[in-house]
């Protein structure tokens, strides 16, 4: 018993899922331009919600942990139909001025919200009082906040006149901008209420925030992980994701590119070592054929020990010859040089002097 | 041609699906905070409405109608969106990755966003053909691509302004919100 009267009070008061919560704003502002609007779709939501949580709860064992949340959602999406048909049979005014909201229960955060948080891991009893006091904290929100518009708005509250023949009712509290006005004031005053407690204390005040969106809802997301800040935290967090595995695919791309280039790299420097070495050998040929002359000339020294003194002398003519021929290349190339550069300076000074004469043409 | 335009303003703007009939408020004020973001989310969610609205038309026509099961469409509508959105991201992963890094973030969010089941129930229930539900679904998806964007803006404005400790985060949001519903009702005069 004493549980029973906790779970209503936690439902209605503690965690009221209007005003503490601050779930389920799509029917919250669509369907409380009316206090019987509200009434109403309030009631409808209970109904669902504890009906839901029953067959859930009675379900927890039953259902695998991979599936839970379709099968929620078609539990949910059942009990809905059917609360649909009883509005449309018996409350056909009520169900024309709610409308596509009554098959959009199926979506209201509180329901799964509840679904996954309470009813999938209690027995059937606090589960089923769990969904009424959650239903009837819902359904207070949305009946104060249509009292409210309706007052303001119309002047009537459940359509028996209060204020209308006191002062002209301010119509636009009924419609749309009328419903984001009312939720905004109210939530600004539970806001001040906090913060003016939290500074008797000493304490940081608990601002609620909408913008967070805690239980949007969700099967995929299962609840609040994608929604507001933190949504805004899973979006970089994926995007962080598909960064880094760019990356590493980058990476390994650029480490096969540098593999590749490495093997590029190592035969560019084998051909550049051959070609460094042709080049050397290309160099060093003439010292090594002077050489090779000279190991000649020593193979010669040791066959031909007579002819020696000769074949030196022409080698060593021979090697002079070549030094001379390269000292006197290296001289013709230098001057060559020499006559191009005053050719280029003589060629440059005339451009302009054309342009000149176009200009002046 | 003219009824199609009418028909576009009508969906985008006069009955723009945020403002004025109140569905997927809370991607509009929980993924607002920077332009980027809003108009990326808006972008998937052109994306799976047009979608989502394409195939609950065929199956509702050529399934539900057919065996008279036309009452269960919450349920038959409701699986097959949160169906849909999964096979699309995967789809897209496998398939299509610049798309999917582009929209597949913001493609869980969408699932369960009331938006896009109101806009494939409100489109059977009014009788449009399978091709005007799949341009209600493109233009009611384009009404909250714009909607979203120009509150994400309206934020980016407001970081730098001093609001009262009691307003900042969701009421001051509320307000502004409020202000845009206000300057949406101006165009039901279009029709």
């Amino acid at each position: 018993m004493n549980r029973i009267t906790e779970r209503l009070y936690n439902g209605i008061v503690k965690e009221n899922p209007t005003f503490v919560q601050m779930l389920g704003m799509c029917p919250t502002l669509a369907v409380t331009s009316t206090a019987i609007n509200g009434l109403g779709m309030g009631l409808a939501t209970t109904v669902v919600l504890t009906m839901s949580n029953l067959l859930i709860s009675a379900l927890r064992k039953v259902i695998p942990d991979k599936v839970r949340i379709p099968a929620f959602i078609t539990i949910i999406a059942s009990f809905v139909t059917i609360v649909s048909f009883i509005m449309q049979a018996y409350t056909p005014e009520l169900y024309d001025s709610l409308g596509v909201f009554i098959s959009l229960i199926v979506v209201n955060c509180i329901i799964l919200g509840r679904a996954e948080a309470y009813a999938s891991s209690h027995p059937v009893i606090p589960s089923i009082f769990d969904g009424l006091g959650m239903g009837l904290g819902f359904t207070l929100g949305l009946t104060l906040i249509g009292i409210l518009r309706e007052l303001l708005g119309a002047g009537t509250v459940f359509g028996v006149t209060v204020t209308k023949e006191l002062w002209n009712p301010i119509a636009i509290f009924t419609s749309n901008p009328g419903a984001f006005f009312v939720l905004a004031f109210i939530v600004a005053g539970i806001n001040a209420f906090a913060i003016r407690k939290a500074k008797k204390k000493g304490e940081k005040p608990k601002l609620r925030r909408i913008d967070t969106c805690a239980g949007c809802t969700n099967m995929a997301c299962q609840g609040r992980k994608f929604c507001g800040e933190e949504a805004e935290g899973t979006v970089s967090a994926v995007k962080d994701q598909v960064k880094k595995t760019e990356v590493k695919k980058a990476e390994v791309e650029k480490a096969e590119v540098e593999k590749t280039e490495v093997k590029k790299a190592e035969v560019k420097k084998d051909e550049n070592e051959k070609v460094e070495a042709e080049k050397a050998e290309v160099k060093k040929a003439e010292v090594k054929k002077a050489e090779v002359k000279k190991a000649e000339v020593k193979k010669a020294e040791v066959k031909k020990a007579e002819v020696k003194k000769a074949e030196v002398k022409k080698t060593e003519n021979k090697v002079k010859s070549v030094d001379g021929k390269a000292a006197k290349a290296a001289a013709g190339s230098g001057k060559n040089e020499e006559k191009k550069a005053p050719e280029k300076s003589a060629e440059t000074p005339k451009k302009p002097s054309k342009k000149t004469g176009k200009d002046g043409e | 041609m003219m009824n199609i335009f009418l028909f576009a303003i009508s969906a985008a703007l006069v009955n723009n699906v945020v403002l004025v009939q109140f569905q997927g408020l809370c991607p509009f004020l929980g993924v607002s905070k920077n332009t980027k973001t809003a108009a990326g989310m808006g972008g998937a969610v052109i994306f799976v409405m047009t979608l989502a609205n394409t195939v609950t038309s065929v199956i509702y026509y050529y399934v539900l109608v057919p065996l008279g099961i036309e009452y269960l469409n919450t349920i038959a509508f409701i699986l097959i969106i949160a169906g849909l959105v999964q096979f699309v991201e995967m789809f897209l992963k496998k398939k299509i990755p610049t798309l999917y890094r582009a929209l597949g973030v913001y493609l869980p969010l969408i699932t369960t966003n009331c938006a896009v089941l109101g806009i494939a129930i409100s489109s059977v229930q009014d009788e449009l053909s399978v091709g005007m539900s799949i341009l209600n679904g493109f233009f009611s998806a384009v009404g909250f691509a714009i909607s979203i964007t120009i509150l994400a803006s309206i934020r980016e404005k407001m970081e730098r302004n001093n609001i009262p400790k009691a307003f900042q985060g969701g009421p001051i949001i509320l307000i502004a919100a409020g202000l845009m519903a206000l300057a949406f009702q101006g165009f039901s005069g279009l029709m």
